[in-house]
């Protein structure tokens, strides 16, 4: 049994997917706190799927993904946030325009110019074999990035999250904390493709900050709780992936889907009413 | 700008939080706000000094936290203008209504939100033992490490009124802070902002509790959809400007020498009790 469990830890490959898988489940955790509590799980969906036509176009140029996908990204966050400021299309419809007709060039560039194939199921479900050295360091720096983000801007961030109006006449620089906030985001979502896939970072970001909330009334520990959560789903959920042999992504949201289950049954279904954001909704997907 | 303005500018040289009195702090003129093709101020001429303790009454959508923006900051004004003196340290305290009660926070979190340029995530020594004097000092001191959600309304407004205090403000402005509570509550507060203004803060807030503010807040301005009038309880709580702020008729009875409310069709049924 222990034999078993342990075998794939003698592959190199096997080895640098769990380490990424279980620093791509902390990031999304960290970040999904923010997400849910500002009622933006729909965004993170969104972005995933924006990324997702960057991410193809890079590919058929021949430029580095993380360049392309980033920047391409970054610029449908920004498209978002103007489109929704526009008062006459919501946000919501605005996402939804923007991050599918992304999606649908990206399908469509991938589907005419070739490079189907194992790349783009990894691109959409993750997995283990598609992980490189630069996927390592880019999901390595973003997390420190992400980190000292959190870190240094912790109370603007939870003020700004909490109560953006009474931040900004509190001194708190609103605009600047919300744009700081997306462009990680973005980030971490870019980060954690390979590995978790762009139809399921949505829900890595969103069920561990949602599992955490059910145990927490504290935002401090909320926060290291949707980590650590993140953290254990991403490395049980890597292992179940190559004794299944299913992609990534799959298991890792299965992983912390069952983790919901548990955790819902043992605190009641009351508890879910915590989850609720500003805007009355529930947060959960 | 007046040289007495000058310095609001410079809050360094002047006492922490008191301004020199009559320091004019915001003067709107002509000011006002429509959303879209609905107006909700229009005309609106309002100055505010460092000293004065204004209480805002007016029916639901009168505008009044409309006008608490506009003094903030946080609405422009769609014609007219409003000027705000520099550099004045504002506490807001919003209105219970638009709290998102179920976000995980308690009650510590969320006092220290107000002190939120500290690159640090944990609170000093020194910040927790401002967190305690406040708390403290309003009377909530052991719910510390309670959820928001938890505490009683009075006890919500008391939590929001330490997270503005501990700004140390010059400028506090708060939205309702008499409503979602009981009298002797109401009372507790309205005195607790008395002896703040005692202590030379600049006070602005509104109210629905007519006779509350009538018998503890010096300065009133009835509001709807401007300014109808502005001056001290007994100038303001007239049958006329009532009548013109409401829609509705009442009368006016002195007692003690202040104005107590009552609504016509109700008699004997102070108004907003």
């Amino acid at each position: 049994m222990l034999e078993t469990l342990l075998e794939p830890f003698a592959y190199d490959f096997f080895v640098k997917a769990v380490v990424v898988a279980t620093l791509a489940g902390a990031l999304c955790g960290l970040v999904g706190v923010y997400v849910i509590l500002r009622g933006m799980s729909y965004i993170g969906h969104g972005l995933s799927h924006a990324i997702f036509g960057g991410f193809a176009a890079s590919s058929v140029i021949g430029v580095s993904y993380v360049l392309g996908a980033g920047i391409w990204g970054f610029a449908s966050a920004l498209a978002i946030n103007r489109v929704s400021r526009s008062h006459r299309i919501g946000a919501d419809a605005a996402i939804g325009v923007i991050t599918t007709a992304s999606f649908a060039l990206g399908v469509a560039l991938l589907t005419v110019f070739g490079n189907r194939g194992p790349s783009f199921d990894a691109a959409l479900f993750g997995s283990i074999l598609g992980i490189s050295s630069t996927d390592v360091w880019t999901l390595v720096a973003v997390s420190v990035l992400t980190v000292g983000v959190v870190a240094t801007r912790y109370r603007a961030l939870l003020f700004a999250t909490f109560d953006p109006e009474v931040a900004d006449v509190s001194g708190v620089r609103v605009a600047r904390t919300d744009a700081l906030l997306m462009l990680v985001l973005s980030l971490a979502i870019l980060s954690t493709l390979s590995v978790i896939g762009v139809t399921l970072v949505a829900a890595t970001l969103v069920i561990p900050a949602v599992v955490a909330r059910m145990l927490t009334h504290r935002f401090a520990t909320m926060l290291w709780l949707s980590t650590a959560i993140g953290a254990v789903c991403g490395l049980v959920g890597m292992n179940l992936s190559y004794h299944l042999d299913v992609p990534s992504g799959t298991t890792i949201v299965l992983t912390g889907a069952g983790l919901f289950v548990v955790v819902l049954t043992l605190t009641g279904v009351g508890r879910l009413g915590r989850t609720q954001t500003r805007s009355g909704t529930p947060a959960v997907l | 700008m007046s040289p007495s303005e000058a310095r609001v500018t410079h809050p360094e040289v002047a006492p922490v939080h008191v301004l020199a009195p009559a320091t004019e702090l915001v003067r709107a003129e002509r000011a006002g706000v429509s959303y879209g093709d609905t107006p909700v101020l229009a005309g609106v001429d309002l100055t505010l000094r460092a000293g004065d303790f204004v209480g805002v009454v007016g029916p639901s959508g009168a505008g009044k936290t409309t006008l608490l923006r506009l003094l903030l900051g946080t609405q422009r004004p769609t014609t007219g203008t409003v000027r705000r003196a520099p550099g004045v340290r504002v506490g807001y305290v919003p209105q219970l209504e638009t709290v998102s009660w179920n976000f995980p926070v308690t009650v510590g979190e969320c006092v220290l939100m107000a002190r939120s340029g500290r690159l640090l995530p944990w609170p000093s020594r020194a910040e927790r033992a401002d967190v305690a004097a406040v708390l403290e000092r309003l009377g909530i001191g052991h719910l510390v490490d309670r959820h928001i959600r938890e505490l009683s309304g009075g006890q919500q407004q008391r939590m929001f009124l330490a997270r503005a205090l501990l700004r140390e403000p010059q400028m506090l402005l708060l939205d309702e802070p008499t409503s979602g509570i009981d009298v002797a509550t109401r009372h507790d507060m309205l005195h607790l902002l008395g002896h703040l203004h005692d202590d030379g803060m600049t006070i602005v807030l509104t109210t629905h509790d007519l006779n509350g503010v009538a018998a503890h807040v010096p300065d009133l301005v009835a509001l709807h959809g401007t300014v109808v009038r502005r001056g001290a309880p007994l100038d303001v709580m007239t049958p006329e400007v009532l009548e013109q702020t409401f829609g509705a008729p009442m009368d006016v009875l002195q007692h003690l020498g202040m104005p107590v409310v009552l609504d016509r069709h109700a008699p004997g049924r102070p108004h907003g009790a």
